[in-house]
């Protein structure tokens, strides 16, 4: 993302002076008027939001989103995924109305949808203008606006996260063994805005006007750092218009290839042949000095297990290899001699430009579900107290079974 | 991560441009605005107030722990109860000036994860000036002080910034416990190591307690979701866990459902419930509970838990067309067992109680039954807070302020209020002395006169429409009239009884912390008594010490008779109330207008006669 640490002084300058105006105007009354303008422009901006739920709930798969009202007749903008596929869809307005909802159109490259609400004759909701919509430059201010984790629950408004346009910058961008099919410009948030949930949420500024659409739970292909970024009102307009008149576009042939996410050849392990339909996944060879051989991986050692998941047969550990992530660590499980042996197992990333700035690993602590938490999905969890943190990075560090 | 680098704050980006400007050479910058620099003033001056009352709470060895922060210049903190959960009673807080004291836990409210502990040590702590949560807006600037990761070595506190993301949120207990409710989000920075640290808005006043974040697939660091508990909820319990119990929260006796049309409506009720008694059916409509639309059923849930068990609320409902208002009384929502066990299963079943010097690192035992297998026996009854911890060596202050005991996290607190409330009583009352034998008369509101007998053994009392009697003797609990006062008489017996026996010989007796009483419904310190079988709670006022009310409860299903006393007059070197407001259930009974009041231990010369 070269320009997002590039302004011209000219930016600057106007940055410095936008900074000025937000922040002071002069006195306290003065900026007791701006707070107060801003807890307005955030309650009239929720009232243009929806809370979507539809199919999920399955592990890691939640089964709700957020939805923008982009007319008063009442269609929805939102992200096209998993948690429209489903024949009850049901949108909650910001007053906590219900409505089973229809899919209008959708555009698998861009990965939209707009849905239908089957509103009263005569009635209207309150609507984002997307002809309003304005361009968003880096160093704005901005509000990010979703149903982020479920909490807000019933006639609750929707959570609000503040930030500003860190970049804008081509989305390259995967999770596991998904990538995003959108490669257009992005607006690259600091605010943590794309938790699970938020996909299809609002991005607007300071004054409530709509910049962009909250993408997807997603990982940098470079860095692997999850990602927050929304899409510019202006790069979907066009396609948005298009599913609103009903037109769902047929450009699944556009949809670039499926990437795997790591192959046994990045991890350095050839299996034995997989001549049955239950080939035990023996390993047949490891090459040297790879990961698979760094961790200590042998030559006739039984896989039973890949990052949790039980495998009995070449073919399951192929498809969950396939589906971890490159930066994520592979745990591989294994019987030598009828003793257990585990091992953590991290993909060789050729380093490009992007690692050099010093950027820290994200995502250390491996856990989707740490047994710990001993909450409900969704819920949140309780802070571990700074031992329990430091027992639990202790274990991750512990040194690998020999 | 450098996206975070360049982050929000605006003071720091307003502050860095002009030297980066100049550093390009550029036109020179313009001279700040005064109302920036101003601005940034007060926002730097906001945060150092904070930061001297925020606490990094560690553990008796100064190893793990969390945050906390200081409410009064003795020294007592907020914190969370999963902070102090796995400690013993001993902690050592260190502070803004980079010093470690002290500190002893006092009581805790593991179902709200809220925890009140004392430092130790100096009585001109620090204090955060305390905010109305209520008032708190999405939007609102708020910024969270603590020692995430342990990072302060000298205890300056990490401050973080950010939005109030929601207000009176709800999240789900983790388990049984922690249960969030009517709290604060905001997208401010928690991280492990902020628990029980606190959250202020931007002018610097205390508006909540962090205490938990949603994290999920992301690792333990904060993803833009924390969330505190609301400083009025806390505020609220804080006597309570001055009582160093084990606190518990309350329940409406009733459940709720969204109907398909919105409306809020009673699935289930208790007829034991004060809200049944109160006249709740099923099928009603709740429109408010305690001043707060409700709009859905996840609402009433909402609000239900700020309070402790005990309190009294407003609740509004429909039927029929018809509002009717009525104020509920609300029970606990566990019993002394339950909370006790959800306790245990809160700390970490670690170490067997044995033993002293255990090496920290020592085996953790294999993960497995709690309770079995041990030196501990089956079924876990409900004992002391750390019963199941080693008993490392207290530090002598805080040694001499710990007391274990069941069913407490530090009874010696509990000690503490009760002799406190009641030296002061007596002192302000002069009523030592004044037996069982007592003679009144006067009129009620109507003009019309009453006489009122008491000895050790029987009262009667005389009113224009009847006379009614009741004897001390054998099973006082059926002594319950005049019909109707719920046991007036027998309140006043207790009262006697009270004096005359003191707290030690009286039944057993415990503080419980300040409940709303009376027509006003004044929040005061209650004391409760237990005698055949019978809870009586006694009320008295901060200020002048005086007994304000009495509530006996004869039952856990009966309304209770109240007495609220006021008029406070001298009576031969004695401070008695001359007014007795007396109601049971919906009705009031009758108000007392005392005019003559004879006490014969005053009028017989001591030691003459019998």
């Amino acid at each position: 993302m070269p320009r997002s640490l590039h302004v011209s002084a000219h930016r600057r300058l106007a940055l410095f002076a936008s900074i000025l105006a937000a922040f002071s105007l002069l006195g306290p009354s003065a900026r007791a008027a701006e707070d107060a303008s801003l807890h307005a422009t955030i309650r009239q901006t929720q009232r243009r939001v929806v809370k979507i739920y539809g199919a999920g709930g399955v592990k890691g798969l939640e089964a709700y989103q957020t939805g923008i009202l982009i007319a008063p007749e009442g269609r929805v903008l939102t992200t096209l995924s998993y948690v429209l596929d489903s024949d009850q869809l049901t949108v909650v307005l910001d007053d906590g109305a219900h409505y089973a909802a229809e899919v209008l159109g959708i555009d698998q490259v861009a990965e939209l949808a707009v849905l239908k609400l089957p509103l009263a004759e005569g009635d209207s909701v309150p609507a984002f203008d997307l002809s309003d919509a304005v361009p968003a430059q880096v160093g704005d201010r901005v509000l990010a606006l979703s149903n982020l984790y479920n909490i807000a629950g019933g006639d609750e408004p929707v959570s609000v996260l503040q930030g500003v346009v860190a970049a804008i910058a081509p989305l390259e961008a995967r999770r596991g063994g998904y990538q995003s099919n959108y490669r257009g410009q992005v607006y690259v948030l600091d605010a943590a805005a794309n938790n699970p949930g938020a996909a299809g949420g609002a991005l607007v500024d300071w004054n409530g006007r709509l910049l962009g659409l909250l993408g997807k739970e997603l990982k940098s292909r470079a860095t692997g750092a999850w990602l927050h970024y929304a899409l510019p009102i202006g790069e979907i307009a066009a396609t948005v218009e298009r599913l609103e008149s009903g037109q769902s576009l047929d450009n699944a042939g556009e949809l670039p290839p499926p990437v795997v996410g790591v192959t046994l050849a990045d991890l350095g392990l050839v299996l034995v042949p997989n001549v049955l339909p239950r080939t035990p996944p023996y390993i047949d060879s490891v090459f040297p000095g790879s990961p698979a051989a760094r961790a200590g991986l042998r030559a006739d050692d039984l896989i039973v297990f890949v990052s949790g998941n039980p495998v009995a047969s070449c073919q399951a550990v192929l498809e969950v290899v396939g589906r971890q992530e490159r930066f994520d660590e592979v745990t591989i499980s294994v019987l030598r001699g009828g003793e257990f042996h585990e091992a953590s197992l991290l993909v060789d990333e050729e380093l490009d430009d992007a690692e050099s700035d010093g950027d820290a690993p994200v995502d250390e602590t491996p856990s989707e579900d740490s047994a710990d938490f001993g909450a409900a999905d969704d819920a949140s969890v309780e802070l571990p107290t700074t031992s329990e943190l430091a027992d639990e990075l202790q274990d991750a560090d512990e040194p690998l079974n020999e | 991560m450098t996206r975070r680098v360049l982050t929000t704050c605006l003071i720091a980006a307003a502050a860095a441009m002009p030297l980066r400007l100049s550093a390009d050479s550029a036109p020179t910058p313009p001279a700040p605005d005064p109302a920036v620099l101003r601005a940034q003033a007060e926002r730097v001056a906001a945060i150092a107030e904070a930061s001297r009352a925020t606490v990094a709470v560690l553990d008796a060895t100064g190893a793990g722990g969390g945050s906390g922060v200081l409410i009064s210049a003795d020294g007592f903190a907020l914190t969370n109860f999963h902070v102090v959960a796995e400690g013993g009673p001993a902690f050592k807080c260190g502070l803004n000036d980079g010093k470690l004291y002290d500190a002893v836990v006092v009581g805790i409210d593991p179902v709200g994860d809220v925890a009140l502990i004392q430092l130790l040590g100096r009585n001109d702590f620090p204090v955060a000036r305390i905010s109305d949560s209520d008032l708190c807006e999405v939007g609102d600037w708020v910024f969270a002080a603590g020692n995430p990761f342990l990072l302060a070595d000298d205890f300056t506190p990490s401050i973080s910034y950010g939005l109030l993301s929601g207000v009176h949120r709800y999240q789900f207990p983790a388990g049984t416990l922690l249960e969030y409710t009517d709290c604060l989000q905001t997208d401010a920075a928690i991280n492990p190591g902020n628990s029980g640290g606190p959250l202020f808005n931007a002018a610097g006043e205390l508006i909540g307690v962090n205490g938990r974040a949603s994290f999920e697939k992301r690792g333990r660091v904060n993803v833009g979701v924390g969330y505190a508990i609301s400083i009025n909820q806390a505020m609220r319990f804080v006597s309570h866990l001055k009582s160093g119990r084990i606190v518990d929260h309350a329940t409406l006796g009733a459940t709720v459902s969204t109907q398909s049309d919105g409306r809020v409506a009673v699935d289930e009720i208790l007829e034991t419930s004060d809200a049944f008694r109160r006249g709740l059916r099923y099928g009603d409509t709740i429109v408010r509970f305690a001043g707060r639309d409700i709009g859905a059923a996840n609402a009433l849930k909402n609000v239900l838990g700020v309070f402790p068990r005990g309190w009294r609320v407003p609740l509004v409902y429909r039927r029929e067309g018809q509002t009717y208002e009525i104020d509920v009384r609300l029970p606990g929502a566990h019993d002394e067992a339950q909370l006790a066990a959800m306790i245990q299963s809160e700390q970490k079943p670690a170490r067997p109680p044995e033993g002293d010097d255990r090496d920290p690192e020592g085996g953790e035992p294999k993960d497995g039954e709690p309770g079995e297998g041990g030196p501990q026996p089956g079924p876990q009854l409900p004992r002391g807070f750390h019963a199941l911890k080693p008993k490392p060596k207290l530090p002598q202050d805080v040694a001499d302020r710990y007391a274990e005991r069941r069913g407490y996290a530090n009874y010696w607190y509990n000690q503490q209020a009760q002799d406190s409330l009641w030296r002061r009583y007596l002192e302000s009352s002069a009523i030592e002395g004044a037996g069982y034998a007592w003679r009144l008369s006067g009129k009620l509101e109507t003009g019309d006169t009453f006489d009122f007998e008491i000895d050790d053994q029987r009262a009667e009392l005389r009113l224009p429409w009847g006379r009614s009697g009741a004897v001390f003797a054998g099973d006082v609990s059926t002594q319950l009239s005049p019909p109707r006062s719920g046991g007036l008489l027998l309140a006043i017996h207790a009262w006697q009884r009270l004096v005359d026996r003191g707290l030690a010989r009286f039944g057993e007796v415990y503080y419980l912390g300040q409940l709303p009483h009376g027509p006003d419904h004044l929040v005061e310190d209650c004391l409760v008594g237990l005698f055949e079988g019978m809870e009586v709670r006694f009320f008295f006022a901060e200020r002048s010490g005086d007994l304000t009310g009495i509530e006996l409860h004869s039952a856990d299903d009966a309304d209770p008779c109240e007495i609220n006393f006021s008029e406070f007059r001298e009576l031969n070197g004695r401070r008695l109330p001359h007014r007795w407001w007396v109601r049971s259930g919906d009705a009031v009974f009758a108000e007392l207008v005392v005019d003559r009041w004879d006490i014969d231990a005053d009028a017989q010369p001591p030691a003459t006669e019998d």
